[in-house]
């Protein structure tokens, strides 16, 4: 199964992700946002971040998440190469997400080639249907 | 959607289902054509349906579609009725351009160009993850949050006189570092002093034509070749921090429902979600005033440097494209406070307001308007007209009008850095892939959109400059 798709857009990046669950789906819009910075595939798993995220609603659970991943190349030069355990429960008010991301910090032997600063709800769009589609628009 | 013509540059779309004022666009034909082909009309028809707005939702000529807000939007709001909105400012708070003259002709520095923009791309830390050789401990950030440009001068960076060249003397005073979390501060930390990636950049350029003497004069602009240091950049990560948390707290407080867009999500202007987050986006203002504070001292040291001397780099101005504040403007035949919001858009005040510099009183402020990477770009004056017609705002530069995606379809960065080379332009920059992005073909036409400011009377055109040296992060 494709896990994602880069979309032309104007300004910006936009990608759309594919999973049989909403979880699958969440995990390759991580990798498709990483996509548009690195090589996931090329960044190996040496280092582990586990993150817990809270939200009002699956959108704003999906806005938290990737930008999980900005801040932690932003403060801790961290390389996304894979996403492991992702669950989402609902919560009393809203849902929460965790999952473990592993990868490697930024070295000489990685190669850069954007910069996403944040990840926005324009044109955001989670649709159920033959598993789980997401799209996303991010600020670069 | 429907566009009436009030004359050859100026378009409204007449208030109609839940706008509450009509939507005016500042654009010739041409321009228009792009305009229409992306969402901006519909997202300025949005901006015009937000409670407290005041006069008009305004698209500047060189606007294209952004989040919430277009790109090139100005909208005001009441302080007691209206509200301000995260995605009325956009994620790079204070992105903005600094303009440094020099007493260098052209002829002066052409041998020594290569080696200026090689020991600049050696000072000034630029692109992709890049951190700043700065390390700041969280107690002096937050003095950065609260001072901006002023803590940048008594640290060394820069000169006094700098301030009052400065959009907001480098300060915006209601600034609070407490509504800054911690994550924006983590992200804050490592890239002050930094250029960043995308479309920022430092040029160095040189006076290709004078249209204004005495606004030119005044501003420091003697004659075609006169070599200037052009900065292109903004508040990095804080910045974008910021909006991202406040879009999340403001859902979290007032919800998403009935919305037409989630980037629209607003707090009345005096609640405290409001002014929480007004406060912070000052701070972060404030970081990029010192940002490019440092960065303008930076090449102000390489120019001495490597030319013996860096007398005469006087700034010429510094200007806030992203941003939200408080000013006095005429509403209904009185004057009032309003949160004016200008998102992709340059404040053009004219003659006589408080807020220009006393130096440039008699002119209106200095309006700089940056091209795309390679391309022509402007320096023009605010004017008394533009108060009425946009509370005194101009365009803020070309405005992308082809995708990334497409664009590194299209080019490869090394046949552009070899074509503007044959332009006598050097160029060099942290990533090729960067520079096929950026491709001036990938963006409108910047001497349109000056010429639809100056026309319609938005800012009024002084001088045309090129560049001679381009560093692209």
């Amino acid at each position: 199964m494709e896990r994602y798709r880069i979309l032309p857009h104007t300004a910006d990046g936009k990608f759309q992700a594919f999973g049989r669950t909403l979880e699958e789906a969440f995990g390759n819009a991580a990798l498709a946002m990483a996509s548009l910075m690195w090589d996931w595939e090329k960044v190996g798993r040496r280092v582990r971040h586990f993150i817990h995220v809270k939200a009002i609603d699956r959108e704003q659970l999906l806005v938290k998440f990737l930008s999980e991943i900005i801040f932690l190349f932003g403060t801790k030069s961290f390389l996304l190469g894979r996403v492991e355990g992702l669950r989402i429960r609902p919560e009393f008010s809203g849902l929460s997400l965790e999952a473990l991301l592993e990868g490697e910090v930024l070295s000489d032997a990685h190669e850069l080639h954007g910069d996403v600063k944040a990840v926005t709800y324009h044109d955001l769009k989670i649709e159920a249907c033959d598993g789980f589609t997401v799209q996303v628009v991010v600020d670069m | 959607m429907e566009l009436r013509k009030i004359d050859d540059n100026t378009w409204e779309i007449p208030k109609e289902g839940e706008m509450r004022v009509p939507a005016v666009i500042y654009s010739s034909a041409r321009l228009l054509e792009d305009i229409r082909r992306d969402q901006t009309l519909t997202q300025a028809r949005n901006v015009a349906c937000l409670p407290g707005i005041v006069r008009y939702s305004y698209v500047m000529p060189d606007a294209h579609q952004g989040y919430g807000f277009p790109i090139g939007g100005v909208a005001a709001f009441g302080l007691d009725e209206g509200i301000i909105s995260p995605g009325g400012v956009g994620y790079d708070i204070n992105c903005g351009v600094r303009l440094l003259k020099t007493d260098y002709d052209e002829s002066e520095v052409t041998a020594k160009r290569k080696e200026l923009l090689a020991e600049i791309f050696r000072e000034v830390p630029a692109g992709v993850g890049k951190g700043g050789v700065t390390k700041l401990s969280r107690s002096v950030l937050k003095e950065v949050l609260v001072r901006g440009a002023e803590w940048a001068v008594e640290n060394g960076y820069g000169r006094a006189e700098d301030l009052e060249r400065t959009e907001e003397r480098g300060r915006m005073a209601e600034a609070e570092a407490d509504g800054i979390s911690e994550r924006a501060l983590e992200r804050g930390i490592p890239q002050l002093g930094t250029l960043g990636a995308g479309n920022h950049f430092l040029e160095i350029q040189k006076v290709l034509e004078i249209y204004d003497e005495t606004a030119a004069r005044t501003f420091g602009l003697h004659a075609a070749g006169q070599v200037l240091v052009m900065i292109h950049c903004g508040s990095r990560g804080l910045g974008h921090q910021v909006a991202t948390d406040y879009i999340e707290a403001m859902e979290n407080a007032f919800g998403v429902a009935g919305l037409p867009d989630r980037e629209l999500v607003h707090a009345p202007f005096m609640s405290p979600e409001g002014q929480r987050y007004y406060r912070s986006m000052c701070a972060a203002v404030n970081y990029a005033f010192a940002n490019r504070q440092m960065i303008a001292h930076w090449v102000r040291d390489v120019f001495a440097r490597v030319l013996g001397s860096a007398k005469g780099m006087d700034q010429v101005y510094d200007v806030c494209h992203n941003v939200a504040k408080v000013e006095e403007h005429e509403d209904g035949g009185r004057s009032r406070r309003l949160v004016v919001h200008r998102k992709g858009a340059t404040r053009s005040f004219g003659p006589g307001r408080p807020e220009v510099p006393a130096r440039y009183r008699s002119v209106g402020q200095p309006v700089i308007i940056p091209g795309s990477m390679g391309t022509a770009s402007f320096l023009l004056a605010g004017t008394k007209e533009a108060e009425g017609l946009s509370f005194g705002s101009t365009a803020h530069g070309a405005g992308r009008v082809m995708s990334r995606h497409e664009a590194l379809r299209r080019f490869r960065g090394e046949k552009i850095r070899d074509d503007m080379a044959r332009r006598g332009i050097e160029l060099k920059s942290t990533s090729w892939k960067g520079v096929a992005e950026e491709a001036s073909e990938a963006y409108k036409d910047v001497d349109e959109v000056v010429r639809v400011s100056d026309q319609v009377g938005l800012g009024r055109l002084v001088a045309k400059v090129v560049p001679i040296g381009v560093m692209k992060g």
